[in-house]
Order: structure tokens, then sequence, then C-alpha cells
């Protein structure tokens, strides 16, 4: 042990932040240079959650790259399913019918939604607010309960095909959606009140990480980030695709650019996309879903029945699938998924009673058949939970993309991080850390 | 099916002369880099085999409007040509360091290039065509190279291409 000199505040030291940190979510390792307490210098190394999408995804098939994409960033997988499937639509020149595209857009709301509450609530909690985390992730699992209902899983979703989506609304999803939609506003109005105002949360994040209007465009940065700068871009708006130009909801931008603004637009940003799923709902139009449903048979009943030459008899049943496969059935067939045979799957009664269905089924699923998209290149871009995400997509012809790039939105947020981070303390790499939303999984890919 | 908004416009720049016309473009009000990246074209045996792809945007800061994109490709081989743009967007440094760790495609006047993703102690490019998705690399793998017969590896669809 030294005693200190006089002169010790000239001196810098280093020290190691992560990638395995309390106060890091996600595995990022940050090298600080320190004077005092103050960050004189910053470096930032990332990939350690590198999982190789971009290779894995030219070994794959057009419609098996989608569960790839849940991983990139897993608190919001339905809008990179969405981004990913429009993008390859793009190339194959496929349209899907508007209920699927109402659907996707309900997904993509609701998936925002849970990545702003955890954001915001991680980031509360790092700051001491442990119960916001609590309220706001509470809110999160009542949407991850409807996210399981629509998509059949809480994260790993895979909800999107090329042409459509894997099925229909459950029959009560708006009703569900409603309720739930209550709870969430509720949630989001308590942390309101707890941090909004609050003296010691207001210390840690008014005036720290504070980014100006022109580095966030040289850093490429999008999104809330982008917003919270006082710049009002958002792809939903600059750029509407789905059917986002029939929405009323408006673009919260803050005026400094610092970790409070972020905070301010993110909460905002939670009621606009409630709003959005609201309207979504009221305007989608009616698919045959909602006619009385069908008498349901099993799959082998279904087989029987046709060897017994049963063929009208058939068309008065619906197919009785795993929960899995809930949504696929004949009733929801045309409404959520484009028409062109070569690329979507046929309803499962189709499937299961008729050689056509039965052949366009399996060639579809058969390695190196499937869906063809002739030699094209494509970037399309949705707005994710942390910007702009965007696919850009080559096609050589094969059954499986040629190579996709993902544009992750947080990335260019990470790059900005030194610049952010430089000149602060240490205490400071905390909110600003948290109002970043680095989501691993699509940092690295 | 017309082009998405988001796309814009294709344009060819020689990769000798790219950071003249990035330059050229940034002062016509390109403000925001997009994108960085590459393909590697090995499969289709096109010469120079890498296409680096810029992915610029015109943004409007007060309305928060899109003014208009441009693509621009620039053929490149390994061998370094193109000029790091990373003092005309800051993030391109990042970008530059993720192409040339991916596809080992150069860049001058940046001699320090270190890769983003991987390890330093990485051999190869992994998203080059030639390298096989099954690779083992010494540092987890057996030093031999050979492919491991062990559980974990997956059965996966053959990727190499070339050699």
């Amino acid at each position: 042990m030294t005693i200190a000199t006089p002169d010790r505040g000239r001196k810098t030291f280093m020290l190691n932040m992560g990638p395995q940190h309390p106060a890091m979510h996600g595995v990022v390792r940050l090298m600080l240079e320190l004077e005092g307490e103050n960050i004189v210098d910053v470096d930032c190394e990332i990939g350690y959650l590198h999982r190789a999408f971009e290779k894995h995804a030219e070994s794959e098939t057009w419609n098996n790259v989608v569960p790839w994409t849940d991983r990139l960033n897993y608190v919001s997988p339905l809008i990179n399913n969405v981004g990913y499937a429009l993008a390859v639509e793009r190339l194959a020149g496929i349209e899907v019918p508007e209920r699927g595209q109402y659907i996707r857009v309900i997904a993509s709301e609701i998936s925002r939604v849970t990545d702003h509450l955890t954001c915001v609530g991680a980031s509360a909690m790092e700051l001491g607010a442990f119960t916001v985390f609590l309220y706001l992730i509470k809110a999160r699992e009542y949407l991850y309960q409807l996210v399981d209902n629509l998509t059949g899983a809480r994260i790993t979703t895979a909800f999107t095909r090329v042409g459509g989506v894997k099925g229909d609304l459950p029959a009560d999803f708006a009703a569900k959606f409603a309720e739930i939609a209550v709870k969430v506003r509720e949630a989001v109005a308590e942390s309101d009140k707890l941090l909004t105002r609050n003296r010691i949360f207001m210390d840690r994040v008014e005036g720290t990480g504070i980014l100006s209007k022109e580095d966030a465009l040289a850093y490429g940065i999008t999104g809330p980030f982008l917003r919270s700068t006082g710049v009002p871009y958002d792809v939903r708006r600059a750029h509407p695709y789905l059917v986002y130009d029939r929405f009323d909801f408006e673009i919260p931008v803050g005026s400094t650019g610092d970790n409070y603004d972020r905070y301010l637009c993110r909460m905002a940003e939670i009621e606009q996309s409630l709003r959005i799923v609201e309207q979504a709902l009221k305007q989608i139009p009616e698919g045959k879903h909602s006619l009385a449903p069908a008498e349901m048979k099993y799959a082998y009943e279904l087989e029987d029945m046709g060897k017994h030459g049963d063929t009208e008899l058939i068309q008065k049943y619906s197919a009785k699938v795993d929960k899995t496969l809930d949504g696929m059935g004949r009733e929801t067939f045309g409404d959520v998924r484009a028409p062109n045979r070569w690329a979507t799957l046929p309803a499962k009664e189709q499937t299961y009673t008729n050689i056509e269905g039965l052949m366009n089924h399996f060639e579809l699923v058969m390695w190196s058949w499937g869906i063809k998209i002739p030699p094209s290149e494509g970037y399309f871009a949705v707005e994710g939970g942390n910007g702009e995400l965007g696919f850009h997509v080559v096609a050589d012809g094969g059954d499986g993309p040629y190579r996709v790039r993902c544009r992750p939105p947080c990335l260019f947020i990470m790059a900005a991080l030194p610049k952010l981070l430089k000149g602060s303390m240490i205490a400071d790499i905390i909110p600003t850390f948290g109002s970043v939303n680095m989501i691993a999984g699509e940092l690295d890919r | 099916m017309s082009a998405p908004a988001t796309q814009g416009e294709r344009r060819e720049i020689p990769a000798a002369d790219a950071r003249a016309g990035l330059e050229a473009l940034k002062a016509e009000g390109f403000n925001v880099l997009v994108d960085l990246t590459c393909v590697d074209y090995l499969a289709q045996k096109r010469a120079p085999r890498f296409d680096v792809v810029y992915r610029l945007m015109k943004l409007d800061a007060a309305e928060g409007r899109d003014l208009g994109r441009v693509e621009i490709h620039c053929a490149a081989d390994a061998q370094p040509v193109l000029r790091s743009v990373r003092d005309l967007w800051p993030v391109a440094d990042w970008l530059e360091r993720e192409v040339w760790d991916m596809f080992g495609v150069g860049f001058i006047d940046r001699p320090d290039i270190k890769r983003l993703l991987m390890y330093e102690t990485f051999v190869g490019h992994p998203l080059r065509k030639d390298y096989p998705i099954a690779k083992r690399q010494p540092l987890i793998g057996p030093k031999s190279g050979e492919k491991a017969d062990s559980p974990s590896f997956n059965i996966l669809k053959p990727t190499v291409v070339g050699e």
C-alpha cells in the first residue's frame, strides 16, 4: 500500500469494467482510463455474444432464418421477424394481405412496448429504483403472455413467414389486449409517479450522457436516442411500411439529448405504441376466422374420411392441430398469408385431405426445393426498438439467402459510447449505458 | 415491385475513387452513413471478389424527414484500396473494422485496424464464402484443425465454395 502523494490528481489509472459486471446488463467490456473518478478515455470492446447470425443465415432456407432473427433483439423479437420478412418479400415480389399486415403492425408495436419497458425498468433498477423494475417487468410479462397466445412462445417467437405470418390472431385477442393495456398503463403511470419528478433519479439522469444532434447524426444513430436530441426521425413516419400511414400517432422528441430526455421519450413512446395497437385492432379487416368455428377433427380422422371417399364430408370440418400450429387452419388461410402458392404453405386442411395440398406443402419444405427467389439484392428498414433496423438481403436464385446483413441500431449507439462517456464520472456510466439500451444479441449478432 | 425508399438509388464507384465520391456526397448533404457492409461474390466467380456497400441518407434534422438515400457499390479485392472515411462519419471506424473482421477487406489511411466482433487470435475472416461454417479455431478446436466428430458439431449443409 502506498501513501498518496500530493500530485496524485495528475495520475491516471486503468479500470476494466466487464465483460461480466453487475452494472453492465449484457456482455460488453469497457476499458476506462480514470483520473480519480473522472473518465479521461474509454475503449469499448464488443463481440462477446457473437453467434454468427449472418453466416448461419447463408446456410439456411428463406423461412428457416426467421427463428435466428428472434435472437437479434431478444426483447423485441417480433420487430426483427417482421423486418426480415419484409426485406425478403420485397425481393420475392410478394404482398401480404391486409389482415396479415395489420397483424404484423400489432405484433411489432407490442414488441416495441416490451422493449421500452425493459429498457426503462432495467436502467431504473440500476439507479436504485427496484420497485419500478418490478412494476414494469410485470407489465412486460402480461404482454409476453399475449405474445405467447399469439405466437406460441414468449421470446423465441418466429412469427412471420415469407408471405405472411404464422397464423391469425386468437379469437379473444382484442379483448385480452384491452385488459392488458389497462395494466400496462397503470404500471407506466405508477413508474412515472415514482421517477419523473424524483430528485434522486433526476440528479443521476439529468444533464448526463449528453449527445448533440450533430454528433448523433454523424454516428448514424436512430430511434429514441436520436429523437431525444430533437430530431423527429422515425422510419414509421419517414417511410411508412405495412399500414403505418393509417394510424394517428405522435413522435415524442426531446431537446437536450441527455439521459432524462431518453427516459421521457421511451415512456411517451410506450403510450403511442399502445395507441397504434388499439387503432389497428379497430381498423383490422374482418377475417373469416370470426365466423362460427367448424367442428374440429384430427388429421388422421380427415385422412380416413378421404380414404373412404367422403370428400364432401371433409369440407365440413376443420383440422384439429397441435397448439403450436394454431391459426394455420382453413378459416384463416388467405387472410394472413399471401396467395402465392410457390411461397406460402397451404392451410392444414388442404395438406391433410388432398394430394395437391400435400404436394404443395412438401415442395415448400423439402431441402433445396422451397422458395426460389431470382438473383436480386435489396435493403429494407423498419423501426426497431432502438432505431432503424435494416436487412440487406442478397438472393442468388437458390432456396436461401446468399447473404443477409442486419443493420443493428444499437451498434451505432455503442460506437458513440466513448464520446458519451468521456469527461463524465464513473457513476454516470450506469444511467448512460442504461439509456443506450444495448442488446448484445443485436449488437454482436 | 419498386425498390423500397429505404434502399435508395444504386450507384457504382470504382474503389480507388470511392473516397472522393463519398466526400462529394457528404458535401451534397448526405449527412448520415446508414450502413457499411460487404458481400463476397466468390461463389459467382466475380472479379474483383468483394462488393463493399456504403449506404447514405440525407436527413433533415429539423423535420426528421429523409430527403433521399443512395447506395454506393465499390468492387474491391482483399488488398486495401478503399480509403477510410472515418473522418467524414466517425461511425465508419467501427463499420470498417467489422468489414475487415468479417471479410478481410482492408482500408488504407488506417493502419491499426482491429477486429470488431472476433477476438484477436481468430484465424481467417468468417463471412468469406471459402470459410467453412463448421471450421474450428485453434483457440477452441482440435489443434490439427480436422473436423471433430463430437456430438456438439452440428450437421450443416456444406457451404464451402471455391478452393
